[in-house]
This record gives structure tokens, C-alpha cells and sequence, in this order.
């Protein structure tokens, strides 16, 4: 669900439909709860406490673990971005959580490959290296999407600190523009007169299908590909492929305004 | 006095629940619906200053069901003898009779007569309901703004009709309770049924009079303040000096005038410049009881600002910044998280403010920043079964909590229906559980035990037994009376002390 997107440059009204972050975030189709994995770390106290913690000992039950807790924020950030309007609170703490994780988890990716260390933390650093990008790329692009949400829908206030706009962002869309003339001069963009020019407009053209096709001709991102192939087997190439284009696409969209805006 | 006595010298009785017989709620079935339903209290026959006496004793003195009343009138300083029941309405006769049929009543003696006493206050009864709020569609966003409703706070009663702030996701409204117990009749040019008459078939004039009628209780809106905030608004607070009050989103916090809807101003903003930086959200917001010109926020962080709107006009500056610092025994991945502040509330008497984090509940002084001067572990059991919680995510429930009148106890939910009282000044603690097979009127709680491990006694429940979907996040005190209110997924328990 995103929101309706009507390409329609002769009124001058942009609003923005998003294809599902499901399609966006790179470690969604293939990632399955450690099911094992994580039951044994419920059998042990202490082994989610912050590494840093002298009660835990540096095992790679703990380590493993931790990736498989690292599995399951990602899962709640995923799930909780795919909410038509995403729980900021929710969001926020996952994120944080994500984050002392990540560092709790980032030594592992140091330790030389050749002693101890089983292959779990070997594929929990592949998983955090490529996902930390596709991770932040997508925390950043929603949070940016949801102050353009804001950006739009704000009610000019008299008193308020910040106009229709609010704060400019380097990611603003082009889009913004237009709207902008409509926004401070007409006021509540939820006027019923407006309302009513879309009311006979088919939307279903613009379900997500329409990006496959039109972003196949742009250039796979640099960095994820090959890496996540070897690690998630169950991402086939054509799925990954459209993956791809999708960030690239969504990314190409939020290039920043050019001068003059 | 009430509230005086503590959580634990009062013993807490069943009075009433409301709501469907089936607590659970399956998931995603029934739309969250912005009913608000208001329950008056309707007192125990009062029967202060009316005594009566039995004809008859029976030996020794010992009260017995009287079979006839008469009534003492003190005001006469007389003694009445059995004529006089005759001169009752029939209104008092009804209720007499009805509070001797229900066995409320016990007999206290005294030198002039037999004084008949309720053994309870009296109880809730459904005053009015009302759809507070309506499904709205946000065109812009395409996406449904849910009327389910946050925050409820009554206004201070200031004539014959209260009101009351009502909050959902977007829109917050403001809405006039009234009874009506009179209609006008005898109208010219309407027919009784409402139909109009025609004026040549009026042959002669008469002027509309009030007559009393069955009581109608109405709800109108009277103020809708809308379009102000982008996040969901949490928090809702209204000001000492009744003419203004705040509301607060996830980001931001805006202060109204009860009588001004088209414009707010915003007086806490903590959205960073760049939205990547959000860590950190609003959680709660209230005005302080006495000062109008403070209030304060918590934060998902379990920080805690006090803000004063003399200092700025955007008081993104805190005056006092209340934090605990981190226990480091007991650092974890979950600390941020059950550290985030569900719920902060004032003392009446506005020196203290009481904080709910997931398993605790602090008492601050205003005057003490860097820790909290009372803090009470609600269900400490809990902290090894955190990962557990984050995973079906009962680690991001939100839980209220409360105080009673004097300030003396506080009160906050827990799982499997389970309600917990501090006591501030004895130091002890209860649990209660709000459950329909104790549902006997003046039926006394039996306390609770949690066992959090090792051999479990009798009449203990196992943590591992705790019915996580059970939750109790909504508690409620009587300001004066010692009558609380708690709420399940699906019903609305009241419970009173036991009328000695």
C-alpha cells in the first residue's frame, strides 16, 4: 500500500505512490527466522545481553544469537515500514536496537577468518555489510518520504515555525514544486473540489508492475549484488535483479532538486 | 478518609464490569471503534435524614427486617408513627423498599432511632454513548485515519454540563455533555409530533410551557481542532488556567485555546533537520496542575523535560532535564526500549510526577533531577523474558498509571489482567486481578503472587502461565472516593473498598 500516484503533469499535481519497502529492502524475500538458532538462545539468560557485559562470555552461541536477534529487528523494522503509516515510536526504538546490535556485532567482522569462529558470524558479517547499506538507504528513504508526507500535507499555520515546505530537504522530490503552488494558495490540499477531479481516474494502472518494465534499462547498484547472492541462496537473479532497479530507481527519484528550487 | 487509608488497609471489592463476556480479541476482527461511553454514579438510596424505626424488635435488640416503617423527622423532632410512611411520595416509598429488598443496607442504632446505611456507594450505570469520532480518509496520503481514540480528559465542571476532550490519531474535539429533563410544549405551529400547523387553523394563542420529561443525555461537538499534526498525537493535557490545553504527536507538541480552532501554536519541536537522525520520539505530555506555564514530555529514550512557556516561545529548551542514569548490571539490547517512557503523571499536589517505564513505575521530585525519589518494580519477572516480549512485541506495550486522591498510592496495569498498588507511605505493594469469576458484588480480591522461579507455592501463578494478551493498560482513581476503575482488552472492571 503506498499512496496513489498520478502522473499528471498538465494539473500540476504530483502526489507520490511508493512501491512497498518489501520490494526495496534487499534482505526481505529471503530471510527466514533461525527458528533453531534463536530457541536455543532463549535457553540461555544471558546470551542477548550487550557482549560488552562481563556475565557474557564471548561464545559463538552469543554471537549467533545475536545475529538471529539481529534477523528479527530487521524483520520488525521491515514490517513495521510496511504499515500504511508506520508507528514512529516503534519505528524508532527497532532502529536504535538494530543499531547497538550492529556494533555489538561489528567486532565479529575483524576477527580473523581462520581459528574458531564457526561460519555463523561469517554470514552475519556478509548480512550486515550488505544490509547495513540497503538498511540505511531504506531507514533514510522512508524517513525522508515521511517528512515530504509532512511537507504535503501540512495546513499553512500562522504560528507555526515552519512553512507548507517544511525543512527543505536534499532529497526533495522535483514534484514538490508544483505542488507548492498549490499548497500556501489554495490551502488545505484536501479541498473537496480537488478531491473531486481524481474521482473518476482508474488508479489500478499505477499498481507497482509498472516499475518492473520501465526500470529494467537502468544499471544494477554497485554495491549489493554479488555479495547477496552467495549469502541468501533463496534471492533467485531475476528477483534480485528487479530488487535492484527498484532502489535504483526510487533512489534516482530523490536526486537532489536542481538550482533554482 | 478516602484514599488515606493505603493500598493496603483497604480491602478491595468487586462492584461492577461492563463489557462482552469474552476478554480475548482475536486479532485484526473488530475495527477499534471511537465509542464514548460515559457512566454516571448513581449514589445508594440516600437516606440521610430520614431514619427509621421497626415496629417491632426482636429480643435483644437485634435488628431485624422491619415489616413496617415509620419515619423520624428530625427536622420536626418528633417521632413519627406509622401514618406518616403514608405521606410519602411514591418515589421514596420505591426506593426504600427497593435498597431493604437488595439487602444493601445495615442498621446502625442510636439513642434516637434505627439509621439505615448503604454498604456500598452506589454504582456506574451507562449515562451516555456516543460516536466520537468518524473513519476519516486522508486523500493526500491515501490512507485511513482510524477512529479509534487515543486520550479522553475532562474539562472542570463549570455549569449544569461538562465537557470533555476527546483525541484521535489527527483530530482532537471537544464535546458538550447535557441533560435535558424538560421539553417545551404547546407550541402554536407544531404539532406535538413536530408537523406544522396550518397558522389560518389557529384560532387562539397560547404560550409554550416546560414540562418535565424523561431524562435525555446529549452529546454535541462543540469544537473540532484538526489539521495540526502530522504524527499521532499521544497525549492530550489540559491547563490550570482552563482556557487552553496541549496535545502531542510523536514529534512535536501544540498548545490550543478551548475556543480557537483554526490555529495552534507549537511549542515543542524535536524533528531533526534531517529525518535519518530521528532517534529519539514524544511519548507523553502533561501540564502541570497548578502552574499554567509548565509542563512536561517524556521521551522514548526515558528522559523526562520539564519545560516552562514564560522562558521562549518554542520551548525546545528544557528547563529541567529528569533522567536515571543506566544501571549497569542490568544493560542489555532492550534497555532503550524498556526504558521508554509509556505514561508521566502529576500528583495532585504537583511536586511529585510519576513515570511508567515497561517494568517499573518512578516517583520524581520536581526538584531532583538525576534520579527518581521512589521507584517500584511492577513485574520485575519480566526482565529475563525480554527477548521473548520484544519478539511478539508486548515489549512496546504502553501501560497508564495513576494516582489516588491524597497521593498516598499509585496504581498500573500488568498482564493476565493482573493491576498493581504501591503504597508510598508503608511501602507495600498488592496485586489484584480484574477477572469476571469473582464477580460477586462486595466480593473481596484475593492478592496475587507471581512466582518468577523455582518451586511455585500454592496460589502462585508461574510467569510462564501469564497470559500475555490479558493486559491491563488503562487504570483509573476516584478523585475523593476510594473506587477504581480498570480496564481489559474487552470490559471496564469498578472496584470500591469495603464499606466498614
Amino acid at each position: 500500500m503506498g499512496w496513489n500516484q498520478r502522473l499528471g503533469g498538465g494539473s500540476g499535481v504530483w502526489l507520490f505512490r511508493r512501491t512497498p519497502i518489501s520490494e526495496r529492502m534487499m534482505l526481505s524475500k529471503g530471510l527466514k527466522r533461525k527458528r533453531e538458532e534463536e530457541e536455543e538462545g532463549l535457553a540461555v539468560d544471558t546470551w542477548w545481553l550487550d557482549p560488552g557485559h562481563p556475565a557474557v562470555a564471548q561464545a559463538p552461541a552469543a554471537t549467533a544469537a545475536s545475529s538471529s536477534l539481529f534477523d528479527l529487528s530487521v524483520l520488525k523494522l521491515h514490517h513495521s515500514l510496511r504499515q500504511s503509516e508506520p508507528d514512529l515510536r516503534h519505528l524508532v526504538l527497532v532502529v536504535n536496537t538494530l543499531r547497538r546490535i550492529q556494533a555489538s556485532m561489528a567486532p565479529a567482522a575483524t576477527l580473523p577468518p581462520v581459528p574458531s569462529p564457526p561460519p555463523a558470524p561469517g554470514v552475519a558479517d556478509s548480512l550486515l555489510a550488505s544490509s547495513d547499506a540497503a538498511l540505511s538507504a531504506s531507514m533514510a528513504s522512508l524517513l525522508e518520504d515521511l517528512s515530504h508526507i509532512e511537507g504535503l500535507s501540512q495546513v499553512p499555520q500562522p504560528l507555526a515555525d515552519e512553512g507548507p515546505l517544511g525543512r527543505p530537504t536534499a532529497g526533495a522530490p522535483p514534484s514538490l514544486g508544483a505542488l507548492d503552488l498549490l499548497g500556501p494558495a489554495t490551502g488545505c490540499l484536501l479541498d473537496d473540489s480537488l478531491e473531486g477531479l481524481f474521482e473518476d481516474i482508474d488508479t489500478s494502472m499505477y499498481d507497482s508492475e509498472l516499475w518492473a518494465p520501465a526500470s529494467e534499462s537502468l544499471k544494477p547498484g554497485p554495491v549489493e549484488g554479488p555479495g547477496k547472492e552467495e549469502t541468501t541462496p533463496e534471492l533467485d537473479e531475476a528477483e534480485l535483479d528487479y530488487l535492484m532497479d527498484v532502489l535504483v530507481g526510487t533512489q534516482a527519484l530523490e536526486r537532489p532538486p536542481g538550482p533554482g528550487r | 478518609m478516602a484514599g488515606a487509608g493505603g493500598g493496603n488497609d483497604i480491602q478491595w471489592c468487586f462492584s461492577q464490569v461492563k463489557g462482552a463476556v469474552d476478554d480475548d480479541v482475536a486479532e485484526g476482527t473488530s475495527r477499534k471503534e471511537a465509542q464514548v461511553m460515559l457512566l454516571s454514579y448513581v449514589p445508594a438510596c440516600e437516606l440521610q435524614g430520614l431514619r427509621f424505626k421497626p415496629i417491632h424488635y426482636s429480643v435483644g435488640g437485634r435488628f431485624t427486617k422491619p415489616r413496617k416503617l415509620y419515619r423520624v423527622d428530625l427536622s420536626r423532632n418528633q417521632l413519627g408513627d406509622r401514618e406518616k410512611v403514608r405521606h410519602f411520595d411514591q418515589a421514596t416509598k420505591d426506593l426504600v423498599t427497593q435498597c431493604l429488598r437488595t439487602g444493601q443496607f445495615k442498621r446502625t442504632s442510636s439513642s434516637s432511632g434505627n439509621k439505615i446505611q448503604s454498604h456500598s456507594r452506589g454504582e456506574y450505570n451507562v449515562y451516555s454513548t456516543f460516536q466520537s469520532h468518524e473513519p476519516e480518509f486522508d486523500y493526500l496520503k491515501s490512507l485511513e485515519i482510524e477512529e479509534k481514540i487515543n486520550k479522553i480528559r475532562w474539562l472542570p465542571q463549570k455549569n449544569a454540563a461538562q465537557f470533555l476532550l476527546s483525541t484521535n490519531d489527527k483530530t482532537i474535539k471537544l464535546w458538550k455533555i447535557s441533560e435535558r429533563d424538560k421539553r417545551p410544549e404547546g407550541y402554536n405551529l407544531k404539532e406535538e409530533d413536530g408537523r406544522y400547523r396550518d397558522p389560518t387553523t389557529v384560532t387562539t394563542l397560547r404560550v409554550p410551557v416546560f414540562r418535565p420529561m424523561d431524562l435525555m443525555v446529549e452529546a454535541s461537538p462543540r469544537r473540532i481542532f484538526a489539521n495540526a499534526h502530522t504524527y499521532h498525537i499521544n497525549s492530550i493535557s489540559i491547563n490550570s488556567d482552563y482556557e487552553t490545553y496541549l496535545s502531542a504527536d510523536d514529534l512535536r507538541i501544540n498548545l490550543w485555546h478551548l475556543e480557537i480552532t483554526d490555529r495552534s501554536f507549537n511549542i515543542v519541536d524535536i524533528k531533526p533537520a534531517n529525518m535519518e537522525e530521528l532517534t529519539e520520539v514524544i511519548t507523553a505530555a502533561e501540564f502541570h496542575p497548578n502552574s499554567c506555564n509548565t509542563f512536561v514530555y517524556s521521551s522514548s529514550k526515558g528522559t523526562i523535560r520539564l519545560c516552562d512557556m514564560r522562558a521562549s516561545a518554542l520551548c525546545d529548551r528544557h528547563s529541567k532535564l529528569f533522567e536515571e542514569p543506566e544501571d549497569p548490571s542490568n544493560r542489555s539490547f532492550f534497555s532503550e526500549i524498556i526504558s521508554s517512557i509509556s505514561d508521566v503523571k502529576f500528583s495532585h499536589s504537583g511536586r511529585y510526577m510519576m513515570t511508567r517505564d515497561y517494568l517499573s513505575v518512578k516517583i520524581w521530585d520536581l526538584n531532583m533531577e538525576n534520579r527518581p525519589v521512589e521507584t517500584y518494580q511492577v513485574h520485575e519477572y519480566l526482565r529475563s523474558k525480554l527477548c521473548s516480549l520484544y519478539e511478539n512485541d508486548c515489549i512496546f506495550d504502553k501501560f497508564e498509571c495513576c494516582w489516588n486522591g491524597s497521593d498516598s498510592v499509585v496504581m498500573t496495569g500488568s498482564y493476565n489482567n493482573f493491576f498493581r498498588m504501591f503504597d508510598r507511605n508503608t511501602k507495600r505493594d498488592i496485586t489484584l486481578e480484574a477477572s469476571r469469576e469473582n464477580n460477586k458484588p462486595r466480593t473481596v480480591l484475593k492478592p496475587r503472587k507471581v512466582c518468577a522461579s523455582g518451586k511455585r507455592k500454592k496460589d502462585e501463578i508461574s510467569v510462564d502461565s501469564l497470559d500475555f494478551n490479558k493486559k491491563i493498560l488503562h487504570t483509573a482513581w476516584h478523585p475523593k472516593e476510594n473506587i477504581i476503575a480498570v480496564a481489559t482488552t474487552n470490559n471496564l472492571y469498578i472496584f470500591q473498598d469495603k464499606v466498614n
